[in-house]
């Protein structure tokens, strides 16, 4: 193969006019860059490749695929991995850590709020309608009070960075946030097909999320029962995440179950097994709220288990996420959740939302509507990079198309300003070239702690010039290097890999 | 554990001993066809016979010869019992319960299909069709190998181990059905160099031809129908799979005194008792093939007493 004798190096590659990850644009490495990118300048011809194409086979050997809904072949496509890694100072690391803490603690006092008090609509500082009118917001779980007064749990938020190089909120995604087995995946196989870059970076690691994990969720039931037994709740092996599912359970050593294999009796949650039904305590659940229990909502759910609920509300199981935090994901009440750091906690917002018309806002829609070929445009309650209208790249027949939507159902949309993404080298027929990436860390919210696993996932479009990073329209991911503090004890080493 | 993963488990074994028997049966008729003389009758025909599914093979194909008989066992993706469909089977029965196997397992298995896979897309026949059927059968006892050393022998352990055994006794018992009244005529004339690459072929054909000879020596019939059927140490026969089975019903009762547990260990006992007081003269004077049957039916029943105890 020609290919495979291609020199791959820095040299030559330029940032543009694009903030870039890795690169200054004097074409030198940034400093904590620099040991990563001085170790891929010296290694010999074609090795990159050779590492990047090794990689690729075993991601396929180990079956970590996902499904691709509306292809009715049913192949599994790996989800496409790039070797060349993102490297997070510990400065920048910081203020990013402390800006998803004070995030999840407003946005979680803010969905027990609009379940019990409800001061910020009385407050008006959120919309009343807004909230309660909202296809998210779950009338049963009104009035419900959930261990530790805690509903988000588990969080992946959508960071991005302009072409300054600041750090925006994109999206929270409080409901059921998938990629954190990419994550863990991606170190493993780095650890083992590129030992000695690794060594020279001295890089946090991140295989103890699992267990960061299983404790979160043992805490939640933990003064009930003296031992709980804790499971994973999966729609099944055909949904496009169930290898994370799968995934996680097996690491956190606890039993990957369907609706199927639970049951309720006398309000407690049971487990279907060969000795019998037994209790379960912990549900870490990746069945969407609305299909968790067919008898409070929707009724045709075989997903779900019935009487789910009426265990859930006794206090009798621990369902982890809370049902009903959907109501903050929605992409117009993110518009306020600067607002509610400041009610909330009385602090200034850390990380920034990008700025946003609603296009509810009459004065908004006016100038969404003449600006579509600027703005990116999003469905409100939709998730995975689905039914977006980017304008830079758009016909006038989808512009017209959209603009005829947003008349039609204005609560349903928002837009953006098209943001310059920062890019990130990446190989690309086997020369390295500037690709758009975004960043979703992973939050763990408990009752004793919140923690943010250093690192997470590292998203990247692989087409020329694309903005949209979604596994299910053509992205791929990079292994996340958050750099150790200074003195620092805890470095990941490829010999624990 | 989980009965829905323990069923799974059970049948992903299952699949996999169907797989490994159904390259073997080939990839030894192939062989034999190598060394037999021209105008002899092809032995392709038993092998549809042993599967029992005749009526699948004759809707699709004229001739019973080695391109069609391989096409069929191997690559049809419309024949449920086919190498590749029961891989693809295993393959779904261990992706749902990936998180109860251990990684080594999943992706073994996941190597296999691949491996099948790719050869059936490519269409034509494998370059050496021998070698591919090898091919699959290490890759199934690489399989056995990464289950047995990386799992604890816990219940999943357990119950994959019973599919195995399972499936494997049913196989045995099979193959010596239908070749056995294809080989008979010529077994009570003098053993001519035919004959014994015949009956090389049947014992080969359950990997049994170095163990039955340093047992047997001479290929005698009803030492032949005493080592497929009621030989206690050969991995391959019947009564071994039955014994073996016992041993892990035993070990998922544990301490347990659920009476439900009674169940399939009783219908476990009686096929033993069955097996351990007949001969191989009593079943030859009965008729094979009515014992075979019966014998067939009584491991169904294992089959079904453990599925209604364990995976309902």
């Amino acid at each position: 193969m020609s290919v495979s004798q291609t020199s791959i190096s820095f040299e030559g590659y330029a940032p543009g006019n694009f903030f870039d990850e890795l690169i200054e644009a004097s074409g030198h490495p940034r400093p904590d860059a620099a040991p990563l990118v001085d170790a891929i300048n010296r290694l010999p011809d074609g090795d990159l490749i050779r590492r990047q194409a090794a990689i690729e086979r075993s991601l396929h050997r180990m079956g970590i695929t996902f499904a691709v809904y509306g292809d009715t072949s049913g192949t599994e496509k790996i989800f496409p991995f790039d070797i060349v890694p993102r490297v997070v100072g510990c400065m920048m690391w910081r203020h990013i850590e402390a800006g998803l803490k004070q995030r999840i603690k407003a946005l979680n006092l803010f969905i027990d709020d609009v379940y019990n008090a409800k001061e910020i609509l009385r407050e008006g500082i959120v919309p009343r309608d807004l909230v309660e009118q909202a296809s998210t917001y779950l009338q049963p779980c009104v009035g419900l009070k959930p261990p530790g007064g805690i509903w988000c749990h588990i969080t992946g938020t959508d960071l991005i960075r302009d072409a300054d190089g600041a750090v925006f909120v994109l999206e929270d995604n409080l409901r059921c946030p998938s990629g954190v087995s990419y994550v863990l995946q991606n170190r493993a196989v780095m650890k083992r097909n590129f030992p000695q870059v690794f060594a020279t970076c001295k890089v946090r690691p991140v295989s103890n999320y699992p267990s960061r994990l299983y404790e979160m969720l043992r805490e939640l039931a933990a003064d009930r029962v003296s031992d709980p037994t804790v499971v994973v709740l999966t729609p099944g092996m055909y949904n496009s995440a169930y290898y994370e599912h799968s995934f996680l359970a097996h690491q956190m050593g606890v039993e990957l179950v369907e609706g199927r294999d639970l049951v309720v009796k006398d309000g407690f949650v049971y487990m279907r097994t060969t000795e019998g039904p037994q209790r379960v305590d912990v549900i870490y659940r990746r069945v969407d709220d609305t299909f968790l229990d067919p008898k409070v909502f929707r009724s045709d759910s075989v997903l779900g288990v019935a009487g789910l609920m009426d265990a859930y509300r006794r206090g009798n199981v621990a369902l982890a996420n809370a049902p009903g935090t959907g109501v903050a994901d929605d992409k117009v009440v993110y518009v306020y959740v600067p607002d509610m750091i400041r009610f909330y906690l009385n602090e200034e917002p850390i990380l920034p939302n990008v700025p946003t018309y609603i296009c509810q806002r009459p004065e908004d829609q006016k100038y969404v509507l003449a600006h579509l070929d600027e703005l990116v445009v999003k469905p409100a309650g939709e998730s995975g990079g689905y039914g977006m209208l980017i304008g830079p790249h758009s016909t006038a027949e989808q512009r017209a198309e959209f603009a005829e939507k947003i008349r039609q159902d204005p609560r349903n949309f928002i837009a953006q300003p098209t943001l310059s993404l920062s890019r990130m080298p990446t190989i690309i027929d086997g020369e390295l070239h500037g690709r758009h990436v975004d960043l979703r860390p992973y939050i763990l919210h408990g009752i004793s702690d919140t923690w943010v696993l250093p690192g997470g996932l590292t998203r990247v479009a692989l087409r020329a010039g694309s903005l949209v990073v979604n596994s299910s329209q053509g992205g791929g991911s990079k292994d996340t290097w958050v750099a150790a503090e200074p003195g620092h004890g805890e470095v990941d080493t490829h010999a624990d890999a | 554990m989980l009965s829905r993963v323990a069923e799974s488990i059970f049948w992903m074994a299952r699949y996999i001993e169907r797989a490994e028997n159904t390259a073997r049966f080939v990839e030894v008729t192939l062989n034999l066809v190598l060394d037999q003389p021209m105008g002899v009758d092809q032995p392709w025909r038993p092998l549809i016979n042993a599967t029992g599914d005749d009526a699948a093979f004759d809707k699709s194909y004229r001739v019973a010869d080695a391109e069609s008989v391989t096409r069929f066992l191997a690559f049809d993706k419309t024949y449920p019992n086919s190498v590749i469909r029961t891989l693809r089977s295993a393959r779904e029965n261990a992706r749902s319960v990936r998180e109860s196997l251990s990684s080594e397992a999943f992706e073994q298995i996941n190597t296999l299909y691949h491996f099948v896979d790719a050869a059936a897309r490519a269409g034509s026949q494998p370059d050496s069709a021998t070698e591919f059927f090898d091919v699959i059968r290490h890759h199934c006892h690489l399989l056995t190998g990464i289950l047995d050393a990386t799992m604890s022998h816990d219940q999943a352990w357990q119950f994959a181990n019973m599919g195995r055994l399972l499936e494997r006794a049913d196989k045995t018992s099979r193959i010596l059905d239908v070749k056995y009244f294809t080989l008979l005529p010529s077994v009570d004339s003098v053993g001519t160099a035919l004959d014994d690459l015949q009956w090389s072929s049947l014992l080969f054909s359950i990997s049994g031809f170095e163990a039955y000879r340093r047992h047997h020596h001479m290929i005698r019939s009803e030492s032949v129908v005493d080592f497929f059927l009621l030989h206690p140490e050969f991995p391959r026969s019947v009564l071994f799979c039955i014994e073996n089975i016992q041993s892990s019903l035993a070990a998922i009762r544990g301490k347990s005194t659920d009476r439900r547990h009674k169940k399939p260990a009783s219908q476990v006992t009686a096929v033993l008792k069955r097996l351990h007081t007949t001969t191989a003269k009593d079943i030859l004077a009965f008729g094979l093939h009515q014992f075979v049957d019966s014998l067939q039916g009584d491991m169904n029943r294992i089959g079904d007493r453990i599925s209604e105890t364990y995976f309902r």
